[in-house]
């Protein structure tokens, strides 16, 4: 009580039992502060007093020609590597397309049955049972060849995504230089907002679902890299020690030893980058996804409410039964070891 | 470990036999250009000084010594002393600043990346104090490990671990996990893979400084039977300078980067170098490390068996004292002689003593440890004899003097 009342004190009147030479210090920097606002408040009224337009706006003629920069360089990737993009695209497509239709090729039933027995085995009876429900639910809504594609698209991302995510993380674990380079990027991209992602995907892809699958995985990949990247990094040194002590080369450390040691906190990249990818692949339906995204879009806009929020409510369920049973997988996991 | 009692001396170079390790000005210093501290005058400056003037630490400086095969040699000192980064420059998990390492002949500062794997997995393994086990492997797999990465399949290196795993007694465990184990189990499973790969250098750094005091006797005395058996190098770290004298041949005490002594248990318990030591020494059981002979004493009555009864009687008296020796003429002795065996003897023995020698008390080597002489002495009044391998006849060690070395310690 007593020191909270010190505490009290201290931050009222700038002294609590500190000593005056630092009371003195500390009332200096606040008066300098006060004194830099004051004098940016008074060049302002004066400005504005003397009427000078030309430090009231900025120059137009002055501003330098980016964006035209910008506009002819990507002119010149789209014509130039149009094969490359091209075969992408078509592959992507191909790929797609076979997932799509054999998701929804499989029976129903089966595919309740195979989400029970996943929850189950992974997280549980009655995540099991909870899981095959939702799915069931999302069936009887007429919802389940949407459904089906939106997991079409996020099962091609997702895979993308980890195949060049946990590759990247593991590059930057091992090099301060690569880790210096990726962490601006990948502040850079999780601070950007989520339509953003969709830019570059219609810019070399046009519209589709290959420029949503790009976006995705741009979207999605940050946390697969990051938490690949810190799992190495957090396995503990002494162990890393020994496997070096027996003779382990660079390679079998990385397989032997980081790489299962890390597990857990890559698994958990991995879950962040499938929920990512789902919230991403439902937003993509605005450059022509299908799924469940454009449902709710379309519904949106034909100002059909209630089905526009059965679908959304459709995307929570999906995204909550992937939450679950991935979850519970790397618990079970994690008890193991 | 092979001991305090069997050998009497080592020289800085073993019997003679050329050195396994041979590590010569060795410094290691860590830092932003660590050259710096090599040269004059920070080179003979204090660790402290070049701390303050370079921010340079240096944690090893100009060390030397060599290790003869099949010694057990401790490196002693208090954390911070050096003696981790030491035992790491030797395997190179730790570059050295400057110095040779020299293992069997070869340097191993000047290997590259494929030498250092080759020379880790076959001449030198290491048993860390954390264990530093891997926590995704059972046992067999962990002490196994060595093997894997040499590049063994898979049945070859299970029948070696399997073996090992039984050398240390973890038979029946292959495949538990390193958590359900106990700590001294660990270690166990630690020994069994640096064994594994048959090094013939064990570097042990602190194996059992993380586990209880009992335990760690146990693991102590363990180790000792194992490496009577497999008489492997052993260069062991410790902070304890009792597990130091237990276990090694000889002792290097470390302080701030330095070697400042180093012998075998006995030198440093007798002869400490300087204030240092002698600080760390105060605490230690020197009945452990002292033998026999360092307290031996010439008898106060010495009987030949060509004496007769009553000179016996008459020299017994005039020492004041209770007991003779008894010899024969070539100084080799015959038995002990008390004032009571006599007074019990029927009638006196004209032609001699030879009826009232009692040959009961067996006389002893003198590098017996004090500690085991402790019970020889403990009744009576009558001294413990002590003599060469041919029974020629050095002494007698006393009770008092027994207790003074005791005392004097404390």
């Amino acid at each position: 009580m007593n020191t909270r009342i010190k505490d009290l004190t201290k931050l009222i009147s700038g002294n609590g039992d500190e000593s005056p030479s630092e009371g003195a210090q500390r009332a200096r920097k606040f008066g300098l502060i006060a004194l830099v606002l004051c004098a940016a408040l008074l060049a302002s009224f004066i400005i504005h007093g003397m009427e000078a337009e030309s430090a009231m706006d900025f120059q137009k003629n002055f501003s330098p020609d980016i964006t035209h920069a910008i506009d002819d360089g990507i002119d010149w990737v789209i014509i130039n590597m149009d094969w490359f993009f091209d075969t992408i695209s078509d592959y992507l497509k191909i790929a797609l397309g076979h997932l799509r239709d054999f998701l929804v090729w499989i029976p129903w039933p089966v595919v309740l049955a195979l989400v029970f027995i996943t929850g189950w085995r992974a997280a549980g009876f009655r995540v099991g049972v909870a899981s095959a429900a939702g799915m069931a639910a999302i069936g009887l809504v007429n919802l389940w060849e949407p459904a089906m594609v939106t997991v079409a698209i996020l099962m091609v991302s997702v895979t993308i995504a980890v195949l060049v995510g946990i590759p990247v993380g593991v590059l930057s674990a091992r090099s301060n230089f690569v880790d210096t380079i990726t962490r601006p990027i990948l502040d850079a991209m999780q601070t950007m907002p989520s339509f953003v992602y969709l830019v570059p995907g219609i810019m070399l892809f046009g519209l589709g679902n290959v420029a949503a699958i790009l976006a995705t995985v741009l979207y999605a990949i940050p946390p697969c890299i990051r938490l690949t990247n810190l799992g190495i990094r957090q396995v503990d040194p002494s162990v890393v020690e020994a496997g070096r002590s027996f003779g382990s080369s660079p390679l079998q450390l990385l397989v032997k030893v980081q790489i299962p040691m890390a597990i857990p906190t890559i698994m958990a990249g991995v879950n962040q980058t499938v929920m990512m990818a789902l919230a991403m692949a439902t937003i993509a339906a605005m450059v022509g996804a299908g799924g469940l995204g454009i449902e709710v879009l379309r519904s949106m806009g034909q100002l059909e409410e209630g089905r526009a929020f059965v679908a959304g409510t459709a995307i929570v369920v999906m995204a909550i039964i992937i939450d679950r049973i991935s979850q519970g997988y790397i618990l079970s996991q994690d008890s193991q070891r | 470990m092979a001991g305090n009692s069997t050998s009497p001396s080592y020289g800085p170079s073993g019997n003679g036999v050329a050195p396994i390790i041979s590590v010569n000005s060795l410094w290691k210093v860590f830092g932003k250009k660590p050259e710096r501290a090599l040269e004059e005058p920070f080179r003979s400056q204090s660790r402290a000084e070049v701390q303050q003037q370079l921010d340079l630490v240096v944690a090893i400086r100009n060390v030397s010594f060599q290790v003869s095969p099949g010694e057990t040699f401790v490196v002693m000192g208090l954390s911070g002393s050096g003696k981790s980064t030491l035992v790491r420059c030797l395997i190179s998990l730790i570059e050295a600043t400057a110095g040779e390492i020299l293992v069997e002949g070869e340097d191993v500062t000047k290997f590259d990346d494929r030498r250092l794997r080759d020379f880790r997995r076959s001449k030198m393994a290491m048993v860390f104090q954390n264990f530093g086990l891997l926590p995704h492997k059972n046992v067999l797999d962990n002490a196994a490990y060595g093997l894997e990465v040499k590049g063994l399949d898979k049945r070859e290196r299970y029948a070696i671990a399997q073996e090992m795993l039984e050398k240390v007694g973890l038979t029946g465990w292959e495949n538990a996990n390193q958590r359900e184990l106990s700590g001294g189990m660990q270690q166990r499973v630690g020994l069994a893979r640096a064994l594994a790969v048959d090094p013939s250098i064990l570097l042990m750094d602190e194996p059992f400084s993380g586990l209880d005091p009992l335990i760690r006797r146990q693991m102590r005395e363990e180790l000792a039977a194992l490496q009577q058996e497999i008489q492997k190098t052993i260069i062991f770290i410790t902070h304890d300078l009792d597990e130091a004298i237990s276990v090694g041949d000889r002792i290097a005490i470390m302080r701030d980067g330095e070697i400042i002594q180093l012998g075998t248990p006995k030198d440093i318990i007798t002869e400490p170098a300087d204030d240092f030591v002698r600080e760390f020494t105060q605490g230690i059981s020197k009945t452990k490390v002292l033998d026999v002979g360092h307290i031996v004493r010439d008898p106060d009555v010495v009987c030949f068996d060509t004496e007769t009864w009553e000179t016996l009687l008459a020299k017994m008296d005039q020492a004041q004292c209770d007991y003779a020796i008894g010899l024969n003429q070539e100084r080799n002795f015959l038995g002990v002689i008390s004032r009571e065996l006599m007074n019990r003897t029927a009638a006196p023995q004209v032609d001699g003593i030879d009826g009232c020698i009692d040959h009961s008390i067996k006389p002893v080597l003198p590098n017996v440890a004090l500690e085991q002489a402790f019970p020889l002495l403990a009744d009576g009044n009558i001294p413990l004899p002590v003599v060469d391998e041919s029974n020629n006849f050095i002494g007698v060690a006393t009770q008092q003097d027994l207790l003074k070395i005791v005392t004097s310690g404390l």
